[in-house]
């Protein structure tokens, strides 16, 4: 399972292991990366909020898009700067169980939604009397 | 066995000296707790999905009762969404001052956070208090079934976190910075920034989507 992580070569790299300690694993946090993450996160959660208290935009459609958009790009800030994701971080794995659980989770999401759409649709009272009409 | 493997393809990489079968430095395996809380994590973040699901499903289903945009305080949302991520930012600062190894500093970031936690906690309660006095409770529709069971679990997750946050608090307070206790409180963060990626979601999906309409 480990082979991945051994095979990159390592030299080079032994100065970084001293105060790196690897009892605390992902320990790459700096000020400057959580001041940004914050800062972002800040201007993020405030447009959505202020489009929706100030009325929303023309078409609701178009409102829950946007709100939608806004929440993935701070889920991605919040992934970046205060979960510390990277391609590297335990050989990769947390990024392909990352990748894995959001295929899951769309599925999940998406499926349901779509399926119980139309089924609502077609239980509809009116639709179900053009059908009762359409029987032998 | 893979371990073999690996030793044998890493000194031909580095193609100096003879074929070696053991690493000149010192190798440091990566630390496998995190992964697993992450893992832990994950399978959390499938249970959201599920609730997000049935509240997709079942959101516009009033029987009759209140729609989201009449039960819906935003300001009171709003307050509540910068009270977790305040408390997110100071967590942060307390993993910073963990980093250099300052007891003090740390335990009083971690404080904060825990106070910030507290307060997003009780605007929920009192939110969830104010919607079952006035007869809007979870049994009143599907809507607000699924609305209680959603935030409901994302309410108890905060909860829990506290408790291990205090637990935590304690612990570093008696045997101070050890490995141990650094990794527990890297898990802790990871756990309290992923309640914060969840409300994201519980913000936009439930409450500005609900009032739309």
């Amino acid at each position: 399972m480990s082979t991945h992580t051994d095979l990159i070569p390592q030299d080079g790299h032994a100065d970084d292991h001293g105060h790196h300690g690897h009892d605390t694993g992902a320990s790459h946090s700096t000020f400057k990366g959580y001041m940004t993450g914050f800062v972002l996160s800040v201007i993020l959660t405030a447009i959505p909020f202020w489009i929706i208290m100030s009325g929303g935009l023309h078409t609701s459609g178009m409102t829950a898009l946007v709100i939608l958009a806004f929440a993935a790009v701070q889920i991605v800030v919040h992934m970046i700067y205060f979960l510390h994701m990277n391609s590297k971080s335990e050989g990769g794995w947390t990024l392909l169980a990352l990748i894995f659980t959001i295929v899951l989770v769309v599925i999940t999401l998406s499926g349901s939604i779509w399926v119980m759409y139309h089924l609502d649709h077609n239980m509809m009272p009116s639709m179900m009397e053009q059908q009762m009409k359409n029987m032998p | 066995m893979s371990d073999t493997h690996a030793h044998v393809i890493t000194s031909d990489a580095n193609s100096a000296g003879p074929l070696q079968f053991h690493l000149t430095h010192e190798h440091h395996p990566e630390n496998g707790t995190l992964l697993g809380f992450w893992m832990y994590l994950m399978s959390d973040c499938l249970i959201f999905a599920c609730l997000f699901a049935v509240y997709g499903v079942l959101g516009r289903n009033y029987a009759g009762g209140p729609s989201g945009a009449e039960v819906f305080e935003l300001p009171l949302v709003a307050v509540n969404t910068s009270m977790l991520l305040l408390s997110s930012i100071t967590y942060g600062f307390g993993i910073l001052e963990m980093q250099r190894n300052r007891l003090r500093p740390m335990l009083i970031w971690l404080a904060i956070t825990g106070l910030f936690g507290a307060a997003f906690l009780s605007l929920e309660m009192y939110e969830f208090l104010h919607l079952i006095h006035e007869g809007n409770g979870p049994q009143r529709s599907a809507f607000l079934s699924s609305f209680f069971t959603l935030v409901g679990t994302h309410g108890l997750h905060v909860t829990f976190g506290i408790v291990w946050l205090i637990t935590l608090m304690v612990q570093t307070g008696k045997l101070g910075l050890t490995p141990e206790n650094k990794r527990r409180l890297m898990c802790l963060s990871m756990f309290w920034h992923f309640l914060d990626v969840v409300w994201i979601g519980v913000f936009t999906f439930v409450y500005l989507m609900g009032v739309l309409k």
